[in-house]
Order: C-alpha cells, then sequence, then structure tokens
C-alpha cells in the first residue's frame, strides 16, 4: 500500500512562502494498493494536483469523503477523471439525517457556487452512502464509522491484507471522553485506529489554543499524540494544520509531537508531497 | 469490550454535563451509564454499581405505580422507549439503591440514528412535587 499526501492544510487553503513545506493545500490523500487500485481520501484543493496524473487512462477511481465541509470538497470540480467519459468515478461520503450524498453535493456542485451541475459531469459517475457495511474496493477492505466532528463525519480505515491504513483528517475525540484519554470503549474513532500502522489524523491545533477552540471538532498536539497511544498505532501523520501554522510553527508542533510520542510510535511531518509505503508489521 | 457507537458516547459526555439525572441505557436493554445527579436519586455512584445487565438492572430498581403495584420494567418511560421506540413518560414510585421509596417523573426518548440504527435509550427524571 502506498499513501501520499495532496493536501495538507484544514480549514481554508494558505499557500504562502511561510507554508511551503507543508503545503496550502487542503485535504486530498492519494492510496494505491498492490495491485493498482487507487482510493483518494477527501477532495480538497489538493486533489487538483493529483487529478492531473490521471492523463486521460481509463479506469476507475474511487473517492472516499470523510464530509461535505468546504475544506473537503472545495477541489471536486477541478478532478479531472470527473470531465473524462472513460472513467467509472464512485463517490463515497456520509449522507445527512435527511439528505443523501447526491443531494448534498449537489448543493455545491450547482450554480450560483459552480457552473457544472453534477449529473452533467462526463465521467460514469456513482455516488455510495456512507456509513455502510463494510466493504471491498479492489484489494482493499474500506470500513467507515462515524466519528466526533460537527456534523456527519466518518473516519476510514483501510486494510490491504495486513497492512491498515486509518484517515481521520478531522476528529475531536477529546470533546466527547472525560478524562481525556480514558476507557477506549468510550472514544470516539478507537475502533477504527486500533493497531493501524498508519494514522493520519487530525492535530490543528497547538496546546494552548484548544481551549478557545473546544467543540471545533478538531484536536491538540497532545491529544492526538494520546490517541495515537491509546490506539496502537505504528506511526502518526499530523495533518489538517491550521492555516495560521507557518511551516516554523508546524516544525515545533512535530517536535513536541515525538517529544510525548517517545519510543511508543514514529511520529512523521504532514507534509503536502510526503510519500509512504505501509508494510505489514513484522 | 467494542467501542460505543459515536452518538452514545456524545450522549454520555452531554447527560455528564446536565443538572437532570439521566440514565443512558443499550439497544439491548443495559444500562451503560447514569450521571451525577442521578446518582444522588439513586443513592449510589455510578463507578461503585458500573454498566448493569439489563435484568440485573429490572431486579434492583422496586418500581410501583401510585397505588403500590410493581410495574414491570417494560412497561416504564424507559422501557417503553426501548421496546416500542416511542417517548414516553410517567410518574412513579420507586425504592432506589439505598433503600429510600421517591416519587419521580421520568421522560424515556429512544436514540434512532442514521441508517436505521436503534441505538437505545435515554431516561430523564426528576423528583416529583409533593401533592
Amino acid at each position: 500500500m502506498r499513501v501520499r499526501l495532496w493536501g495538507t492544510r484544514g480549514s481554508l487553503a494558505s499557500a504562502s512562502p511561510d507554508t511551503v513545506r507543508y503545503g496550502g493545500n487542503t485535504a486530498c490523500v492519494e492510496v494505491v494498493g498492490e495491485d493498482g487500485t487507487r482510493l483518494v481520501l477527501d477532495a480538497g484543493t489538493g486533489i487538483r494536483n493529483l487529478g492531473a496524473t490521471f492523463n486521460g487512462t481509463a479506469g476507475r477511481v474511487d473517492l472516499l469523503l470523510t464530509h461535505l465541509h468546504m475544506d473537503h470538497i472545495q477541489g471536486l470540480g477541478f478532478f479531472k477523471p470527473l470531465q473524462d467519459p472513460d472513467m467509472d468515478v464512485h463517490i463515497w461520503g456520509p449522507s445527512s439525517t435527511t439528505l443523501d450524498l447526491r443531494a448534498r453535493l449537489a448543493r455545491y456542485l450547482s450554480p450560483p457556487l459552480f457552473p457544472v451541475r453534477l449529473r452533467e459531469l462526463p465521467c460514469r459517475l456513482t455516488l455510495h452512502d456512507v456509513p455502510a457495511h463494510r466493504v471491498r474496493i479492489g484489494e482493499f477492505v474500506v470500513t467507515a464509522a462515524l466519528v466526533c466532528h460537527p456534523g456527519p463525519t466518518v473516519g476510514y480505515r483501510i486494510s490491504e491484507g495486513r497492512k491498515t491504513l486509518v484517515y481521520l483528517p478531522d476528529h475531536e475525540p477529546a470533546l466527547a471522553s472525560d478524562p481525556f484519554p480514558g476507557d477506549p470503549a468510550w472514544t470516539s474513532g478507537f475502533d477504527l485506529a486500533r493497531g493501524a500502522d498508519l494514522l493520519i489524523h487530525d492535530a490543528q491545533y497547538l496546546d494552548h489554543e484548544y481551549p478557545e477552540h473546544l467543540g471545533w471538532g478538531h484536536s491538540s498536539t497532545s491529544q492526538v499524540v494520546a490517541f495515537a497511544r491509546l490506539a496502537g498505532v505504528r506511526r502518526l501523520v499530523p495533518f489538517h494544520h491550521d492555516p495560521n501554522h507557518d511551516d516554523d510553527a508546524l516544525d515545533a508542533m512535530v517536535a513536541e509531537a515525538r517529544r510525548l510520542a517517545g519510543d511508543a510510535f514514529e511520529v512523521l511531518p504532514g507534509t503536502e508531497g510526503l510519500q509512504l509505503r505501509i508494510l505489514p508489521a513484522l | 469490550m467494542s467501542q460505543q457507537d459515536v452518538e452514545i458516547i456524545l450522549v454520555r459526555r452531554w447527560a455528564s454535563m446536565l443538572i437532570m439525572p439521566v440514565f443512558l441505557a443499550g439497544a439491548n436493554g443495559d444500562l451503560l451509564y447514569y450521571n451525577e445527579p442521578a446518582e444522588r436519586l439513586l443513592g449510589k455512584r455510578f463507578e461503585e454499581s458500573g454498566p448493569m445487565p439489563v435484568e440485573e438492572f429490572g431486579a434492583i430498581f422496586d418500581t410501583r405505580d401510585e397505588q403500590g403495584n410493581a410495574i414491570p420494567a417494560s412497561e416504564l418511560p424507559l422501557g417503553v422507549a426501548l421496546i416500542h421506540r416511542r417517548p414516553a413518560h410517567g410518574q412513579v414510585r420507586f425504592k432506589a439503591l439505598d433503600g429510600v421509596w421517591r416519587e419521580i417523573q421520568v421522560t424515556g426518548l429512544p436514540l434512532e440514528a442514521q441508517g436505521g440504527r436503534h441505538l437505545g435509550a435515554l431516561a430523564i427524571f426528576w423528583e416529583a412535587e409533593p401533592s
């Protein structure tokens, strides 16, 4: 399983000379299986560059949306495979309590917010509401579950044989747990993240910023480390960086995360362009 | 034990911050949680009693109507919300874990989630005004 980060920023794209290393594009991650199955996690602005790599090759791509906040769908209309009549595009994402995924996406992909309607896209488009039962996509087994974040939001657990990636880009488990970390049975996202080889997780706030953002749906540095430790993951990528944090601030955040993690697991900087290969634990 | 559904986790957190006594039961009827105000009514801390299977939960609380007749757990507001998946309200006498009889009003609410999932029910209760 190969993983590449195409967009790492949270809330708002933030291109600047001060954000070059960690990146300014919003959430988008590519996952490619050993047999070539291609998954895309979220459709933030980073998806535009990813779409350019498809080069008109016919095939299938599965886009897994965690939720429909703008920083996770803003790039959708610029995803090249959607414009290709030879492409099968499957979009998975959460319905709301009253609207299915199609109706919810159509609110964005329609005038006045976007000139092209969802139904006018040239590709062969299939939409899937999640959470659903565990599904198989190519060589991947994908599990979605609702997690603690405002509005319908899921995280994904993606397994290929004994290799597991967990993607929780917007997640505030500490809101629902007092004390935190506490009993795993009462911790949002625990079942998804348990024993993951790689956890890509929300780390939007520095610890001193969190009290002013309680309930906004995001985690602080120490919280994401505590969650990763509770879940027993092997590697952690802090993700969904605050648009107000420049590269130097994020370097300091990663250093603090590494200090807190100690020898329990590896912390890798969530930089745009980061490529990883997930190998099964020995 | 596997993780609770996030809706249940959030209800528990919400209940932990309220001054109204709240019970939370899972879809199978097991008592999952009650908050500190409920501890005062019940006479026992949740940390002492812990989660309880439905049979144990039903046996502990001796609940009576105004005429003193025993009320089956299935006919209490929480039981109605769990079994029939509809809200219910009532006034009952019950003997708490501390052995004291109390008059309480109870509202039971079913917890229904996306995908047709029945997650359980919660009961909000408070001591009735003396008549």
